[in-house]
């Protein structure tokens, strides 16, 4: 079997806002395995970023705080280490990519510049052998005439190429763990296919474990092995991506699967749709956060909470009523 | 014209709609080059119908959109509404277009002016247009509210106090405030979530059925532009590469273009495999455009024809053909 690469458990990040505090991710746990891909799918506000950024110790100060919980990869608590430390495996250990390349690069700086300073940080290599490994870099990433491009700074090129350089950055340290969040939101789509497949290549190549951050399900059902479904802080449905996808048992996760058009559904008929909207971060429930928008809803849904319950293997879902739901009685 | 189903006339008529966009250059900022962002782009929306104009980031679907409101003046080409010709309305023969077209956009945040209450922008279309007394315009801003789902309260309230999905309900009650024939909408679900993006698509239908509105959908993602419209056409590097009936577009799409952009939407089933055509290169650049045809350089079928010749968009001459479907390529001759 393959060996757990990445545990969170119980993560609990919150934040210091202008209202008071609030908390961001709730109790997460999952598990990755070397060279699987997890998906954590959710809506804007979810959490899902800040639980990857928690991973990463990257909350934005002073506000973020970890409050509770565990990242432990290959054996280390991340939540204990200190910060130099953290640099190391920060792009030595886990690579990271974002939604916008432009912000992700100086853009004062050559891309070579910025690609052989993370060779120096990590490697602590000469001046010529991290050009040479820049230069293939770029090469493995897919940009054409990587000796040219080196000595070009970011804006002169387009948004694809960009996130090209990210991933190479990203990867140039061969991390065990690549974080992508968003990492083709801001692409077109024929883009977005060129870096999903450049992704996918290289996980096969390198055998890291990659945490793909999205809202997009098309994105998730194509690329994961693993999927976390969160919502206003908490994971309401994880497993593995036929678990989701074939059997979902949150009413959050079948309306959202019902409710995106597909190339299949009749032109201009009604879409099913989950009525209302997330709750805010200030005012949540104290029971299940999904109540005032689930079909389901009884009484004892605004009681406490509902746990995380296993069903079968990964399949877990955070619903009292998810029997019931699921023999019709609901 | 004759390709709309039954015999009705167009609403909208665009005819070889050319917008260039001047770029200055140099250190007295001279003229050298254009951007063709819209180059030889000819449409039709009959009444009542969508017409779903897809493509990626710089093709000129935006632009071709903000043409057809004439908030741009179009360098070339006719646009008619209603059969009279608007494309050089200047100044207050503009004002009587305001009213019949309408446009909704991406980000309503931006579009909505923050310090102005919910009622006071939606009361404003009738103040410019002088329609109404304060009595009048109240009532209907409560009715408008209704309509797209509101609670009256609404109306003293301020943007930023709603999320993005009732920010876009706003938007669109201001667009409909005045009875329009022809809504343009420019993204207007791609900044929202999953969950709000069908409840906004479910409204934009329910409005088109009520009061027979007429869409241009501008739009990258597919899915949701398939699923909001009877005709598709697909632009490419500010032309039309192929146009035709919805389900055909997505059954039988000839152009090379369109079958790549197809294969590369992602789909929510885990057991859907299929064989990606992932095209190369990026979108090349509107000011430079390649010679021939503009998607010489990516297009996997190319042919030595295609290098020196520019294709022309043209109804399908092969005997399955559907009605209606034109394509641009050397491929279908």
């Amino acid at each position: 079997m393959e060996a757990t690469l990445l545990r969170v458990s119980n993560l609990i990040t919150e934040f210091d806002t202008d209202e008071g505090r609030v908390r961001a991710v709730d109790d997460v746990s999952f598990t990755i395995d070397a060279g699987e891909t997890l998906g954590i799918v959710g809506e804007s506000g979810c959490g899902k970023s800040v639980t990857a950024l928690s991973i990463m110790r990257l909350l934005p100060q002073p506000m973020g705080h970890i409050m509770g919980g565990e990242v432990v990869l290959n054996g280390e608590d991340l939540t204990r280490a200190n910060a130099a430390r953290m640099e190391q495996i920060r792009g030595g250990n886990i690579g990271m990519v974002f939604q916008e390349p432009m912000t992700a690069l100086n853009p004062v700086h050559t891309i070579g510049r910025q690609l052989t300073e993370v060779l120096y940080l990590h490697k602590k290599t000469t001046k010529q052998a991290a050009l040479r490994e820049a230069m293939e870099m770029l090469d493995r990433v897919g940009i054409p005439s990587p000796d040219l491009r080196m000595w070009e700074y970011p804006h002169q090129l387009s948004g694809g190429m960009r996130q090209r350089v990210v991933i190479a950055m990203a990867l140039a340290c061969r991390p065990s763990l690549l974080i992508a969040d968003e990492p083709t939101t801001a692409l077109d789509v024929t883009i977005q296919a060129q870096i999903l497949e450049l992704i996918k290549e290289l996980q096969f190549q390198m055998g890291m474990a990659v945490i793909l951050i999205t809202h997009d399900l098309g994105v998730i059902a194509e690329t994961s092995n693993s999927v976390v479904v969160m919502y206003a802080g908490r994971v309401a449905e994880q497993g593995t991506v036929y678990d989701i996808f074939e059997r979902p048992r949150h009413p959050y996760t079948q309306g959202l699967l019902a409710s995106i058009p597909r190339l299949e559904t009749e032109p201009k008929s009604k879409l099913p749709i989950i009525p209302g909207m997330v709750p805010g971060l200030m005012d949540l429930p104290p029971g299940c956060r999904f109540e005032n928008r689930c079909p389901y809803r009884i009484d004892a849904c605004s009681k406490r909470p509902p746990r995380l319950e296993k069903m079968k293997g990964l399949h877990g879902v955070s619903c009292i009523r998810w029997r019931e739901i699921l023999i019709g009685n609901a | 014209m004759g390709q709309t189903e039954g015999n009705a006339s167009p609403l909208l008529e665009v005819r070889d709609l050319r917008m260039h966009f001047p770029v200055k250059e140099g250190i007295f900022l001279r003229t050298g080059k254009y951007n063709k962002a819209v180059d030889g782009v000819s449409l039709h929306i009959a009444p009542g119908e969508t017409l779903g104009l897809v493509g990626e980031s710089g093709c000129g679907k935006s632009t071709l959109g903000r043409c057809v409101t004439r908030l741009y003046n179009p360098t070339g080409g006719q646009i008619l509404f209603d059969g009279h010709d608007i494309t050089h309305l200047k100044g207050r023969e503009l004002k009587p277009l305001r009213q019949d077209i309408q446009m909704i956009f991406q980000d309503p945040m931006e579009s909505l002016n923050s310090r102005h209450t919910v009622g006071d922008i939606l009361s404003e279309p009738f103040i410019i247009h002088k329609i109404g007394n304060r009595k009048a315009r109240q009532k209907r801003v409560l009715e408008l509210l209704e309509i797209v789902g509101l609670p009256a309260r609404s109306a003293t309230r301020y943007p930023f106090e709603f999320s993005g999905g009732q920010r876009q309900r706003i938007g669109i009650a201001r667009a409909i405030a005045l009875n329009p024939k022809l809504i343009i909408c420019d993204e207007p679900v791609s900044a929202l979530d999953v969950s709000i993006q069908s409840q906004i698509m479910n409204l934009l239908i329910d409005l088109q059925k009520e009061f027979n509105l007429s869409y241009l959908f501008i739009a990258h993602d597919l899915a949701v532009v398939k699923h909001v419209s009877d005709r598709i056409a697909i632009m490419y590097l500010g032309k039309l590469v192929e146009e035709g009936p919805g389900q055909t577009i997505y059954e039988k799409a000839r152009h090379p273009y369109t079958q790549s952009l197809i294969s590369a939407i992602p789909i929510p089933d885990p057991r859907h495999h299929l064989q990606r055509q992932v095209l190369v290169g990026d979108v090349p650049s509107p000011i430079n455009p390649p010679s021939g045809c503009a998607f010489h350089p990516r297009c996997p079928k190319v042919m030595d024809e295609c290098r020196s010749n520019t294709p022309r968009l043209l109804p399908l001459k092969e005997a399955d053909a559907e009605p209606g479907q034109q394509v641009s390529c050397f491929l279908y001759k």
